[in-house]
């Protein structure tokens, strides 16, 4: 038996009938780990023997027949700290860190059984488009692994895509999970800023990062994501507001449902494969009773240019903390404080962080504040604006996820512009907080996934479930599975 | 235009120390990607609030207690680099010169 034919349902449904255990399930992941690992690269740690013993256990107690994760193995990025477990963020500054708690989502999801396969790989501190800027060596595409995964989540989806896991969590803060989601033909869902607590994901951009769940079958993120949402003492940003059970959603009628297309979605820039298969994706949803209006989000080109300083601003803070005093990587050979700082800093981040932290700083820094940062939190205002105007009378906004299919590894590294502009099409979601997923939408011309993109209101992730799980029903894409072709082996 | 004295005050803002050439890649990077950023400048926004977050929270309060999360000592400090009788140690704060001498 293959994890990659069944969802989460059908597993659970075996499980309780005592066709398969947990142990089993573990095993199947941990086999499917040796036969990609060396190809694929999605993990930075596999949690083997835990996870075993953890099956073991929840075997031992036996499965919760109303538990659907009961037994499942997940995988976390590695910005999500586990305790007694490294998460390391892709960074050399945290490459020994083994946190001494929990993130809440780990927490929720331990309490739900399931079972922590390992962590995976991401661009460092979750910042690139493409999964190379981390320290850990790049994941490559199960797809073809001569091209990315995408990023930063891109372990995450590589290990859902490959088989590895049926189930991944990833972290988004301009489409970290949707753009890899999408470079890897699997569902990944950017749910409301507030809707999943941040306790104990290793903070970019505060006011943009939310967790959000990448897996194959749609019915199995709106599963986990109702187990993951909700109120957070510790993250006083999280939202009290009550969560549905968003598995209500799947296959309901999309009849009569309101989608709005921005011509912006299909500009310049934008792939023709890529235009031509979200084209393809609005004519089903229109047969399958969607209504289709043509919109404007004139300030779309704007996202990625007010995106960059602020987050960037917001990294220059967050990072500060990464001092080589309490945790983290410290320097040999300092003579003082000051060079136990710059020293560790400078040999513990990479050059994509040291190049975030340097505009957020240059953003913030005295002369520059009102051009910079307060000019782009301004513009957000204006993105948030259009995004709201938009949703006051559709259902869900949809266009590409991204403008291009999975890149060739290497292809843009040096050239940091050209890959800031492939989340052209992602931010917006994080700039309005509203929440977003990449939905399978077939192959381009070189067999390549294409990932459609759903934007709803805020806290209406039940939309988004209802369309994408229409739409998969009607398109069953995830019965494809990645070749693994390629490779330098 | 940012010049390189530019970048090499901002990078000691933020307690970053680049080699020559490494300064020279930077301020040309960075250079172009300010002028991207610079696009902004182009959006009409006399009047417009900044959005600096993003959440429906306000005022979040709770208790000032001790929380006792079970974490001992030995396990909050298992992750610094150097330690002296239960404490984090730090190389010294004033700087004698006599290293640099």
């Amino acid at each position: 038996m293959n994890n990659l034919d069944l969802s989460i349902d059908e597993l659970h449904e075996q499980l309780v009938a005592g066709k398969i255990t947990a142990s089993d399930l573990v095993e199947h992941s941990l086999d499917a780990v040796e036969a990609h690992e060396s190809d694929v690269n999605a993990f930075v740690t596999v949690n083997d023997r835990q996870a075993l013993a953890d099956a073991a256990a929840i075997d031992e107690q036996g499965i919760d027949p109303d538990n659907p994760l009961s037994g499942i193995p997940i995988a976390y990025k590695d910005n999500i700290v586990t305790k007694g477990i490294r998460t390391t963020a892709g960074s050399r500054m945290l490459e020994n860190f083994n946190p001494v708690y929990d993130a809440t989502v780990v927490n929720k999801l331990n309490t739900a059984g399931m079972i922590n396969l390992g962590k995976t790989n991401m661009d460092e501190f979750a910042m690139g488009s493409s999964t190379e800027t981390s320290y850990f060596e790049p994941t490559k595409n199960p797809w073809d692994l001569d091209r990315v995964p995408g990023g930063s989540s891109g372990g995450s989806a590589a290990a859902v895509a490959a088989g590895e896991v049926v189930a991944a969590l990833g972290s988004d803060t301009g489409g970290s999970i949707r753009q890899p989601a999408a470079y890897n033909g699997i569902f990944g869902i950017k749910p409301t800023y507030g809707r999943v607590s941040r306790w104990g994901l290793i903070a970019f951009g505060s006011s943009f990062d939310q967790i959000g769940v990448m897996t194959r079958r749609v019915k199995d993120s709106a599963t986990i994501l109702s187990a993951i949402s909700g109120h957070d003492e510790k993250d006083s940003t999280s939202s009290k507001r009550e969560v549905p059970d968003f598995t209500q959603f799947i296959g309901q009628d999309i009849k009569g449902m309101r989608i709005a297309v921005p011509d912006e979605f299909f500009g310049e820039g934008i792939d023709e494969g890529v235009k031509l298969q979200v084209e393809k994706g609005l004519k089903q949803l229109e047969q399958l009773g969607a209504v289709i209006d043509h919109v404007q989000l004139p300030y779309t080109k704007y996202c990625v240019p007010a995106y960059y300083v602020l987050a960037s601003s917001e990294a220059s803070s967050n990072l500060q903390r990464f001092d080589g005093i309490r945790y983290g990587f410290r320097a040999e050979d300092v003579k003082n404080l000051t060079d136990v700082y710059v020293k560790s800093r400078s040999e513990g981040f990479g050059p994509e962080v040291k190049r975030r932290i340097m505009l957020g700083t240059f953003a913030l820094s005295a002369g520059y504040y009102d051009a910079y940062f307060n000019k782009a939190a301004q513009v957000r205002t204006l993105i948030k604006q259009d995004f709201e105007k938009i949703l006051s009378d559709h259902d869900l906004i949809i266009g590409p996820t991204s403008p291009d299919t999975a890149f060739k590894l290497g292809e843009n590294i040096s050239d940091p512009l050209k890959l800031y502009f492939k989340d052209v099409l992602t931010i917006s979601a994080n700039m309005a907080g509203v929440p977003a997923a990449s939905v399978p939408a077939g192959f381009d011309d070189q067999g390549l996934p294409v990932g459609m993109q759903m934007i709803a209101k805020r806290f209406d992730e039940g939309s988004i479930f209802k369309a994408a799980s229409a739409f998969e029903t009607a398109t069953k894409y995830y019965e494809q599975q990645p070749t693994f072709k390629g490779g330098a082996r | 235009m940012i010049s390189k004295d530019q970048v090499a005050h901002v990078a000691s803002l933020a307690r970053l120390s680049f080699s020559d050439a490494e300064l020279n890649q930077f301020t040309k990077q960075l250079d172009q990607i300010i002028d991207m950023e610079n696009q902004l400048s182009e959006v009409t926004t006399e009047g417009v609030k900044p959005t600096t977050h993003i959440t429906d929270e306000i005022n979040v309060f709770r208790e000032d207690v001790v929380v006792d999360d079970g974490i001992s000592r030995d396990e909050l400090l298992q992750n610094v680099p150097e330690t002296k009788d239960g404490l984090i140690k730090v190389p010294s704060i004033i700087d004698k010169g006599e290293v640099d001498a």
